[in-house]
């Protein structure tokens, strides 16, 4: 087991070189020109060069890609060419909120996806399947910013009950668990949500509908095991597969979504990427692709963990 | 009877209220912007001029400010921080600057000339201790010919530029003034000059009038009022800046109360919006959204004829009429009435007959259409709504024998496209190109565009336009020192180039922006800024 953690771990690092690589050029490759993030597009050439200069941007591509790498091999993620600020800083705190929404709307996704999806298998071709599958059809189909954008309409601007954007009255830096902080949090989170219900609803119910077919539920009914203790047999076997599609679902929902949070104002890592991608600001670009990657990865190994914990047939080793 | 001496109580006891009126009002407005990050608050803001608006003109002063108090003339520069200016008669690359009395900073230092000297060196002297490259490019673009300053006494001090630039005081409204004091407290536990920078930017102090006292990074930014300013105090005592990048959320939070004002609003969401009883202001900006041609040669629009038949070919109202009445129909880079006007011959408006009769004169007819290829954007900062309002004029031009063709491209390209020239491969052939741009200041209005130096890559003349006639107007702008015979010069330079019909001159924008019916005293000025000290909540 020790050595399959220590040839995870050091698969990762070809991962991490791979992902800053490719992010590296693509946004040496895209349109545009990461000065703009320093200097305004009018500023005359001699400005421009001078700036490039001071920022070493007027370095050939593979140094200014070695001399990133050099510096994030030691922690440092760099600063932001639009800022200023070390991209740490910035990154650090919206991880923070984006790992507290993704909490909370994986949690919501799950719940809900395993309830509709339990309910589906088991009284299958009934009317409440049907519902159920309608439901999770509807939840991966739906655009996420158009039901953020209706969600927001209806309760914000019609109903006033919930904040339309933000995180907090006064920003996300005095979080508390109050409602006056968690009613910004209700919108963003149920629309986020609406994705991973839909794929946990489609995935528990076709678990729980081949389980329910095979030889040993007969076998339990006949010996007439009650339906309660039927339906733990029933979780136990499909929780493996549920848990890496959950994993995979939470991993995503880390990498933060960009319309969510640019749609609610919410000061994650969607929303930083996407003020990165705008400004061509390279530095939190980079460094914020690279982190989400590795969250990537650390969680799949947590995931592959915990699905050997709970079916020891899964031999990973 | 006694209900009757109650009412009459009660209204004796608010006659004070009332007679305190606006001067005693105060209260916190929460303002969102289209910014996705707060602007830069080091004393030189990113962000285009929203920055400017609200983290650098409410958090700090300039030597020259614009006059910001009227919405029904064109802003011009007035006295900031310097009373007076005036070059020495001597040597024209100097200036000298009488500097305002008995200012200080938010931190309580004095501002004098040292400061100024200090603030100049922070862009333009490399090798001073606080030199910030990053604020370079955000300063010294805006302010091209300034070299260095120099202490002359206490409260006086001489500016010295590369080349006679009377332009100097009216760039000088973009060179903003922090504390030396506070930078060098900040230095002294910071490891760097970069790193002091950032704890500045996190604890600025400036002159104006108001004072940073929170700072969320990429979430919100709350300012006071600044009790002890030098000119008149701000009515509101707390101002609070929420980026909020996307139209839908920023209107979604102002009709939900989560905010007070907010910028440019969904322009779909007007018709809501007022009916919430929402204001909704706008005014003529010095922005125009032109089409900027290629004059070298083999380019149709070398001919003045074509240029002129296309500017007297766009149905400008039609195009008002798709935007929601938020756009001026221009008639030049400056408007009638500005100092910089000049009254030229050629008259923009709609006459497709005459569009008709000068294309036919220079060649053009049904039997041979004029084709053009336009580089257009699909979005970006003060491009209004770039491909409805392009299709739009495809269709018109259409009417007169014109047939446009658009190259697409992003925002950022089209801008590093600008620099590069309407002759190198990055313009694909294009004909003409549609940026945006500030006209606040005769170098960004006309000078970058219309000086043959100014030629890429050295600055926007991205057509390569080429007249010495135009070139000796410009010079003779820059080197006139009174205001008065500058203006006079730059409007011949301006009546000259609308003659010359050196843009086609489609729209400017009006800078719609929302709020809540509590807001009261704000004046939208004829400018991109506005001044933070009188608007207030009732």
């Amino acid at each position: 087991m020790i050595l399959y953690l220590l040839r995870r771990v050091l698969y990762a690092i070809p991962i991490a070189l791979a992902v800053g690589f490719v992010c590296f050029m693509l946004v040496q490759i895209a349109p545009g020109d990461p000065i703009n993030a320093i200097v305004p597009p009018d500023a005359p050439a001699d400005v421009v060069e001078q700036v490039k200069k001071d920022y070493g941007l007027d370095k050939p591509l593979p140094a200014q890609f070695g001399l990133w790498l050099y510096k994030v091999v030691q922690g440092d993620l760099g600063r932001s060419l639009a800022t200023g600020r070390p991209v740490w800083s910035d990154l650090s705190t919206a991880i923070g909120n984006t790992l507290m929404l993704a909490f909370c709307a994986s949690t919501l996704g799950f719940l809900l996806g395993c309830i509709l999806g339990g309910l589906a298998g088991t009284f299958r071709g009934s009317v409440l399947d049907r519902g159920a599958v309608g439901l999770a059809v509807a939840g991966v189909s739906v655009p996420h910013y158009w039901l953020g954008m209706v969600m927001v309409v209806i309760f914000s601007v019609q109903l006033n009950w919930l904040p339309a954007m933000g995180a907090g009255p006064g920003g996300s830096s005095d979080w508390a668990w109050d409602w006056d902080h968690v009613k910004h949090l209700v919108l963003p989170m149920v629309t986020l949500s609406v994705i991973p219900m839909g794929i946990v609803t489609r995935t528990v119910r076709g678990l729980v509908a081949e389980i329910m077919n095979q030889e040993f539920i007969t076998a339990l009914r006949g010996k007439g095991m009650t339906r309660g203790a039927i339906f733990l047999h029933v979780v136990k076997n499909a929780a493996p597969n549920a848990l890496a599609v959950m994993g995979l679902q939470l991993g995503y929902l880390m990498g933060g979504s960009i319309l969510v949070e640019t749609v609610f104002s919410w000061p994650g890592t969607g929303l930083l990427l996407n003020s990165a991608i705008f400004q061509r600001d390279l530095p939190v670009l980079q460094g914020t692709i690279l982190v989400l990657a590795m969250f990537f990865v650390a969680l799949n190994l947590i995931v592959d963990l915990m699905q050997t914990a709970l079916d020891p047939r899964i031999k990973r080793a | 009877m006694t209900l009757r001496r109650a009412i009459f109580a009660a209204c004796i006891a608010s006659l004070p209220l009332l007679a305190a009126g606006p001067a005693a009002a105060q209260g916190t407005i929460r303002i969102g912007m289209t910014a996705a990050d707060i602007p830069l608050t080091h004393g030189q803001p990113d962000q285009g001029f929203e920055g400017n608006r609200f983290t650098g003109i409410p958090l700090y002063d300039a030597l020259t400010h614009w006059d910001l108090s009227a919405a029904d003339k064109p802003s011009t520069v007035i006295p900031g921080l310097a009373t007076e200016w005036a070059v020495d008669e001597a040597d024209k690359t100097r200036w000298v600057f009488r500097l305002r009395p008995g200012v200080t900073f938010h931190d309580g230092s004095p501002f004098n000339a040292d400061a100024v000297v200090w603030n100049v060196r922070k862009v333009l002297d490399r090798e001073a201790p606080h030199y910030d490259p990053r604020q370079v490019g955000l300063t010294a673009t805006r302010m091209p010919a300034l070299r260095r300053a120099e202490k002359v006494d206490e409260l006086t001090v001489a500016l010295f530029t590369s080349e006679p630039d009377s332009l100097l005081p009216i760039n000088l409204t973009n060179l903003f003034m922090a504390s030396p004091t506070q930078w060098e407290k900040l230095r002294a536990a910071a490891p760097n000059a970069e790193a002091a920078w950032n704890a500045f930017a996190a604890n600025p102090a400036g002159t104006g009038p108001f004072r940073l006292v929170r700072f969320v990074p990429r979430e919100r930014v709350e300012m006071v009022r600044n009790e002890n300013y030098w000119g008149e105090k701000a009515k509101a005592e707390r101002i609070v800046l929420l980026p909020i990048p996307e139209a839908n959320a920023r209107t979604a939070a102002l009709l939900s109360g989560q905010v007070d004002w907010i910028e440019a609003p969904a322009p779909d969401a007007v018709p809501q919006l007022r009916a919430r009883n929402m204001v909704i202001t706008q005014n003529l900006q010095p922005h125009v959204w032109p089409w900027q041609p290629c004059f070298v040669q083999g380019s149709p629009l070398a001919d003045v004829r074509v240029r002129r038949a296309l500017n007297l070919a766009i149905d400008r109202e039609g195009l008002k009429q798709l935007l929601g009445g938020f756009m001026v129909a221009p008639v030049g880079t400056v408007a009638p009435g500005h100092p910089w006007w000049g009254n030229p011959g050629f008259q923009i408006r709609t006459d497709k007959a005459e569009a008709r009769r000068l294309l036919a004169e220079a060649g053009y007819g049904p039997n041979r259409r004029l084709a053009l290829k336009v580089q257009i954007s699909a979005s970006g900062s003060g491009q209004m709504q770039p491909l409805p309002m392009n299709e739009f004029l495809q269709q018109d031009l259409k009417e007169v024998g014109i047939d446009v063709e658009f190259d697409v491209v992003d925002w950022n390209t089209l801008f590093t496209n600008w620099r590069q020239g309407c002759t190198a491969p990055s313009a694909r052939g294009a004909h003409a190109t549609n940026v945006s741009f500030a006209a606040m200041d005769p170098f960004f209005a006309m000078v970058r565009f219309w000086d043959s130096r100014m030629a890429p890559p050295t600055s926007n003349n991205w057509g390569f336009f080429d007249d010495p006639k135009f070139d000796a107007m410009i010079r003779e702008a820059r080197n006139t020192f009174d205001p008065a015979a500058r203006d006079a010069a730059l409007a011949r330079l301006h009546a000259a180039g609308v003659d010359e019909a050196l843009f086609i001159w489609i729209a400017h924008d009006v800078a719609p922006r929302a709020m809540a019916p509590r807001i009261r005293g704000f004046v939208q000025p004829q400018s991109w800024f506005v001044d933070l000290r009188l608007p207030y909540v009732q």
